[in-house]
């Protein structure tokens, strides 16, 4: 087969984890640009082949057989889901590939202790305490990400389940976990096999009870915390088979990761340990409440148009509505009419537009807009009051000036769209139904705001084909 | 390879992670956690060294449920990761809407 077979831990394996790891970082680097992210998703793409390759060629290595069904199973689920998956599915899809990373460290740690106790004699601590990071962070990552991925693909309500006395019980089992991996650390010449899968299954249920209790709408944090925990428990399982790749890759996605959490976290404006610790919908049922039926303006698609056609700039704010509906190409060619009258078009892009920064993005540049015509929030606010008609299609929460005027509301302080500072706003939306946060919408009753109540690609088509009459 | 120098990587490799990710454009979040998420799947080398070297039944069975988990990570995260920058790139025809997975 072949010739040259590289010692674990020598010179040439070494070396080559180094050249990967290498092009991690630099696939990293140019992923933070959008001209080069492509290119540098391929580098990555390569350094990890070279890893994988390295690590096939290690002396000693066995069980083909079972190594071949394992790498062309996986390699087939993976290629299958990614090719299937829709955009507006992506979320989901992070969660799901992060979950399988995690239960992997898990599995790895399971079978490492095995192997310690296997050999006879203490397992080294540098070697056993790692093991033990790499269980209980993968594990909770594993069912975490699996209640992200059931919550975000409605498998289970979206809406926070809270258990009574949840953070006590929280509490408890962390503390039970380290009790349990101190008993395992003090007793390393025999360490209790039964308790490492007691361990393994405490981290489960805690992974789940810290999950279940958030909303869908700070979902994106959360998937970019347990991204970040998936890369530690990688590097804790890099100590534990001393491998260089793991470590460097791992603390490089555990640092990466818990920046893009908390750039999340600061675009919504509320801190990591408020959505972890404070199910988001518990104060919606009080809001909900006050409304008795407000009046408000609806209109249809031809006064949409005539409203869209005769204005110098208009202002699209897409949401997550426009992605369930799969209106991206609907609505790009509502803003190719406009654009053909003359109109200003642009499209306002709230950071956590979606259920994913980015989100949107992405499925507005698959429908061919420019890139040029996506503006970030902070871009285009000043530009509101100059703004003929704004056009809000399935976004909500993002929208919303109570975030501005109502600090008991529970999004205060959230930075909206000012989309109530244009002169007029037509809201595309099926209707009057709270958003994700499940708080009611003061733009919806504002004089100058019309309503259109519609599926957002029906009435993006209809308000096409009206302006194209006209 | 000791323990203090395990170490050093590791507060090393955590700074750059730091410098290399801040100040990115929100437009490519979602990509770049996914890209993230894919390199994770690094943790494949741990389940390829723990199955290859196993010697019984149970190592079997968990070696290769996370070497396949590993391949879903890797493959899965590349893919996805390219198939939403591929939406990014330049477009060299006016209209090339092939793929149509994602469309109407």
């Amino acid at each position: 087969m072949v010739t040259a077979v590289l010692q674990p831990g020598g010179e040439a394996a070494t070396a080559l984890y180094i050249v990967a790891f290498s092009l991690f970082i630099i696939g990293l680097k140019r992923g933070t640009h959008p001209t080069s992210a492509k290119q540098g998703n391929l580098i990555a793409a390569a350094g990890m082949a070279v890893a994988v390759v390295t690590t096939l060629l290690l002396d000693g290595m066995g069980n083909w057989g079972l190594i071949i069904i394992g790498l062309a199973g996986g390699s087939a689920i993976g290629f299958i889901a990614s090719v299937r998956v829709q955009m507006t599915e992506m979320p989901q899809m992070v969660a799901l590939y992060n979950g399988v990373g995690g239960g992997a460290v898990a599995l790895i740690a399971w079978s490492e202790l095995r192997h310690g106790i296997s050999l006879g004699g203490d397992i080294p601590l540098e070697e056993l305490i790692p093991t033990l990071l790499a269980a209980v962070i993968g594990s909770v990552s594993f069912w975490g990400s699996n209640i992200a991925f059931a919550k975000l693909q409605d498998l289970i309500p979206t809406k926070p389940l809270a258990v009574p006395g949840q953070q006590v019980i929280n509490a408890l089992l962390v503390v039970a976990i380290l009790a349990a991996c101190v008993d395992l650390v003090i007793n390393n010449g025999d360490p209790s096999q039964g308790l490492f899968i007691a361990i393994l299954i405490a981290a489960a249920i805690l992974g789940n009870l810290v999950v279940l209790p958030i909303g869908g709408a700070d979902m994106p944090v959360v998937i970019s915390l347990l991204n970040a925990f998936t890369g530690l428990s990688a590097a804790a399982a890099g100590f534990a088979l001393e491998n260089v790749a793991l470590i460097v890759a791992g603390t490089l996605v555990g640092s990466s990761g818990t920046i893009l959490t908390m750039e999340m976290a600061t675009a919504m404006n509320r801190s990591v340990s408020n959505i972890l610790f404070s199910g988001f919908g518990g104060a919606p049922a009080a809001a909900a409440g006050s409304a008795e039926t407000r009046p408000h303006v609806s209109i249809g698609a031809q006064d949409a148009a005539i409203k869209l056609a005769y204005a110098d700039t208009v202002v699209i704010v897409p949401g997550y509505g426009l992605a369930v509906a799969q209106a991206q190409h609907a609505i790009k060619e509502v803003g190719d009419e406009l654009e053909k009258r003359g109109v200003t078009v642009n499209y306002a892009i709230h950071p956590v537009a979606g259920r994913m920064p980015g989100h949107m993005n992405v499925l507005l540049a698959e429908a061919d807009v420019p890139y040029e015509q996506l503006k970030e929030m902070e871009e285009i606010n000043p530009e509101m009051p100059r703004t003929d008609v704004a056009v809000v299609v399935g976004a909500n929460d993002v929208t919303n000036p109570a975030a501005q005027n109502d600090p008991d509301s529970p999004i205060a302080g959230m930075p909206i769209i000012e989309v109530n500072q244009a002169q007029q706003v037509i809201v595309i939306k099926r209707s009057m139904s709270p958003g994700f946060a499940g708080i009611d919408n003061d733009l919806f009753y504002e004089p100058n705001t019309s309503m259109l109540f519609d599926d957002a690609k029906k009435a993006a088509a209809d308000i096409a084909a009206e302006i194209q009459n006209l | 390879m000791s323990l203090m120098t395990e170490l050093a990587i590791l507060v090393l490799a955590a700074f750059v992670g730091f410098e290399v990710i801040s100040k990115v454009p929100t437009t490519l979040h979602t990509p770049l956690m996914s890209q993230t998420n894919a390199i994770h799947g690094i943790v494949m080398l741990g389940g390829l060294i723990v199955l290859g070297y196993a010697n019984d039944p149970l190592e079997y069975v968990i070696g290769t449920i996370a070497v396949a988990f590993g391949a879903i990570n890797i493959v899965g995260g590349f893919m996805v990761t390219d198939r939403m920058l591929g939406m990014f790139s330049k477009k060299p025809k006016p209209k090339a809407d092939a793929d149509g997975k994602g469309g109407s």
